[in-house]
């Protein structure tokens, strides 16, 4: 579909992935779009990769997606980003957050952790990287990382028209207004920095 | 105003405007959220979670047999355990209107095998509908309940995951109340399943299927539950489910589309019609090639399952690759991730359990569905076998059988499954071993909480869904109430208790006894269990870089230049590293 757009957001389960598609979806349904959006529950959500799919555009059909279908791919995790690249268009859009997690495999040694991931994305696709956890860690809570991401994809998704810090303090939680707001405005800050 | 839904939560409120009264369910992914949200219109309709699905499928089923409509869901797998009722159901027919809704899971994300549900509409011979998107998940609640009453059947609700856990937008409608047209009054013509009427009923289920299939080359058009949609002549689709979207998108746009809601009975001169229209037909269908199977066994030339396939999720550009042979181009980065399998949480309760039972290699583990299937993962590495629910005790009283029987005498057989589990099927399995003297230790790993499908309540819990107290039921009394003894309650975080407990037990099973484990603590992930978490820390001078820690399995636990080190964010102090390091290198600390 030419005049739908996706974009794929990838991480550990747990790290706030769903918070991101929410405070998205909101915004572009306030814009009058026909949106989908579709994620994994259950056993993958157990410290697994997980990965969550939105679109949007004037008809949606699928709410999920196949290989080298999405504009945008967001990476809660620099070496998830490795796992669902093939996702991504060629000329697509990676935004990354330069945040290591180990998983079992890596812990113990059974595998090595990449040792440069966002090396690796930068050499394939346009990338823009976020330290999404310092920025929240400095803003007092590391909590808070998911939003300086959406902060620093917002202006990738090319939705004319949205106030996307407005739609932020409609959705998250009414006593975090005001951090998540200083988180959004400076995950879109260093995105500008981290081209 | 449009409301953006999962299909879970559409459904839910395709039910309440639809008038439903009773709903039940057991849990199971993807299929969990929709009696979750049904339990917030309490005040109208009564939600449960019942002990099974098997028990969920005949209370819906006892509601419509008093004149009320109903409606119980479950997993795909759910529905092989409520299969029996499910049968009968379909001989009987109904009073108020029946909704059996099947979440089936293409790809597997939380399940144990693919099988699609719409053979058991087939099997059963009863209604069988698919919705494609929130809207329609709503929407055809309503037409579900409309036929069931209309046709005297069971109407079984098939959904995918993707349709249960996409969300997309929703315009909402009033309920409407549907009391009995007229009081209760005793049938046993009716619903009575004795032979005599069984016999009787046969036919009529037969003469029910014929004016289902008439109502979908007519009635089920002009509704919208099938719908035509005559775009070109050259190509024509038949779609049932998330497929019609993902053909909708991969087809072009002078492409006809014969959508199938009511996908059984099929209305098969609708199919006729449309497939005399078109120059070539396409059948585009997840998993088994239901649809097409019938409609090429009505002489209808067709293409679908030879392009497509039978396994696994589609999606549109799947389509486009194994239809068109037109594939998008992809760019693949030289550098492989490293594997994220799923683990127990930092500080399970069932991680001290696992690590106790790997340490002796003749304990042989029968294990059952839950969290803690994960123990068969390394390096835990836990578990022999796991089937199903409630499989965890039988399957390893039949390995017991068969060790005895082979002379073997060095293994022990434990068989674990967890509360709601136990509650769910280890109640027979556990009658079983006591009436049959199985030579096995079964183990109820009691976290307190229905754990994988996030959090839900049961018989042990103390609270209902609608979230009114409950009667607590207790596990060890259950379990001494059936006959083991001595039963042990402990708690699986103390690995020397833990360790005790399984010794004396062997010992028990060696005396002829009957002995039984119940691990006891709860899932530190439910909020109203109050635990003041705190954390671990390595003192890298003691750590011998010996790697024991890592054998607990803990997320949090990685080596950092040759030395353990713990994840401040993920460890909330359990202690079962630093039980399990020789050299006491692990200390605790406030958080």
């Amino acid at each position: 579909m030419a005049d739908c757009k996706s974009v794929i957001l990838v991480g550990v389960g747990g790290q706030g992935a769903i918070l991101i598609s929410k405070i998205m979806t909101n915004g572009l349904i306030k814009a009058g779009l026909d949106v989908k959006q579709s994620e994994v529950h259950g056993m993958a959500q157990r410290g697994g990769s997980v990965s969550t799919q939105v679109r949007w555009g004037k008809k949606v059909y699928g709410p999920v997606f196949g290989e080298g279908d999405a504009d945008i791919l967001v990476a809660l995790e620099k070496m998830e980003a490795l796992r669902y690249a093939q996702f991504l268009k060629p000329d697509g859009v990676a935004i990354i957050n330069d945040y290591q997690m180990h998983s079992t495999s890596t812990a113990t040694g059974a595998e090595e952790y990449p040792a440069d991931p966002i090396g690796a994305m930068k050499k394939c696709f346009r990338t823009i990287t976020v330290d999404a956890a310092k920025i929240a860690i400095e803003l007092g809570n590391p909590k808070c990382m998911n939003v300086v991401l959406f902060g620093a994809m917002c202006d990738s998704l090319g939705v004319e028209g949205i106030d996307w810090e407005e739609v932020v303090k409609e959705t998250v939680p009414q006593k975090l207004v005001e951090l998540n707001v200083k988180a959004f405005r400076a995950g879109r800050e260093a995105a500008k920095a981290g081209k | 105003m449009k409301h953006l839904l999962s299909g879970n939560e559409a459904i839910a409120r395709g039910a309440y405007e639809a008038g439903i009264k009773i709903c039940s369910a057991y849990p199971g992914t993807p299929s969990t959220e929709i009696l979750e949200n049904t339990a917030q219109y309490k005040d109208v309709m009564y939600s449960e979670w019942a002990p099974n699905e098997k028990v969920a499928a005949e209370v819906a089923y006892g509601a419509s047999v008093a004149g009320s409509r109903a409606m119980c869901t479950m997993k795909m797998v759910g529905l092989n355990v409520a299969a029996d009722p499910f049968f009968t159901a379909g001989y009987m027919g109904v009073k108020g209107a029946y909704i059996v809704v099947s979440a089936d899971d293409p790809s597997c994300h939380s399940s144990q095998n693919e099988q699609d549900n719409r053979h058991y509409a087939k099997a059963a011979k009863v209604a069988c509908i698919e919705p494609s998107d929130s809207q329609e998940c709503k929407d055809f609640v309503a037409f579900a309940a409309d036929i069931s009453e209309q046709f005297d059947t069971p109407v079984l609700f098939r959904v995918t995951t993707r349709v249960c856990h996409s969300k997309s937008l929703v315009t909402f409608g009033e309920r409407t109340e549907h009391a009995p047209a007229t009081p209760y009054a005793r049938n046993t013509r009716k619903y009575i399943c004795a032979p005599a009427n069984a016999y009787l009923n046969h036919p009529l289920v037969e003469e029910r299927l014929k004016k289902l299939e008439e109502y979908g080359n007519t009635t089920a058009v002009e509704i919208g539950l099938n719908k035509v949609e005559m775009n070109g002549k050259k190509v024509g689709v038949i779609a049932s489910g998330i497929a019609y979207q993902y053909a909708k998108e991969a087809f072009p746009e002078d492409t006809s589309f014969l959508k199938i809601g009511l996908t059984y009975p099929l209305p098969m001169g609708l199919i006729k019609d449309f497939a005399s229209k078109v120059d070539k037909l396409y059948i585009m269908e997840e998993l088994d090639g239901f649809m097409e199977e019938q409609i090429k066994a009505a002489g209808i030339e067709c293409v679908g399952k030879e392009l497509i396939g039978n396994m696994y999720e589609l999606n549109a550009e799947l389509i486009r690759e194994r239809v068109f042979g037109v594939k998008n181009p992809t760019v693949k980065p030289d550098v492989a991730p490293a594997k994220r399998p799923p683990a127990l949480c930092a500080g399970c309760p069932h991680r001290g359990f696992f690590y106790t039972l790997a340490q002796n290699k003749n304990y042989v583990v029968t294990g059952d569905i839950g969290c803690y299937t994960l123990g068969y993962a390394a390096p835990l590495s836990c578990m022999d076998v796991c089937i199903c629910m409630g499989g965890g005790f039988t399957a390893g009283m039949g390995m017991a059988k068969a060790f005895e029987a082979q002379g073997v005498t060095d293994k022990v057989v434990f068989g674990c499954m967890g509360d709601s589990t136990f509650f769910h099927s280890g109640l027979t399995g556990a009658a079983e071993i006591i009436y049959n003297n199985g030579r096995m230790i079964p183990v109820v790993l009691d976290n307190r909480i229905t754990g994988m499908t996030g959090h839900q309540e049961n018989p042990g819990t103390g609270l209902t869904l609608q979230g009114d107290p409950a009667p607590m039921l207790n596990v060890e009394h259950t379990l001494e109430a059936l006959g083991f003894n001595p039963v042990y309650v402990v708690d699986p975080q103390d690995l020397t208790a833990m360790k005790n407990t399984a010794n004396a037990a062997v010992a028990d099973l060696k005396d002829g006894k009957h002995p039984a484990i119940v691990t006891k603590r709860a899932c530190l992930l439910v909020k109203r269990y109050k635990f003041q978490p705190s954390m671990c820390t390595v003192d890298r001078d003691k750590c011998k870089s010996c790697k024991k820690c890592l054998k607990t399995g803990c997320p949090a636990i990685a080596f950092k230049d040759g030395k353990a080190m713990i994840d401040r964010t993920q460890c909330v102090g359990c202690t079962v590293c630093a039980q399990v390091c020789p050299f006491e290198a692990i200390y605790k600390e406030e958080k």
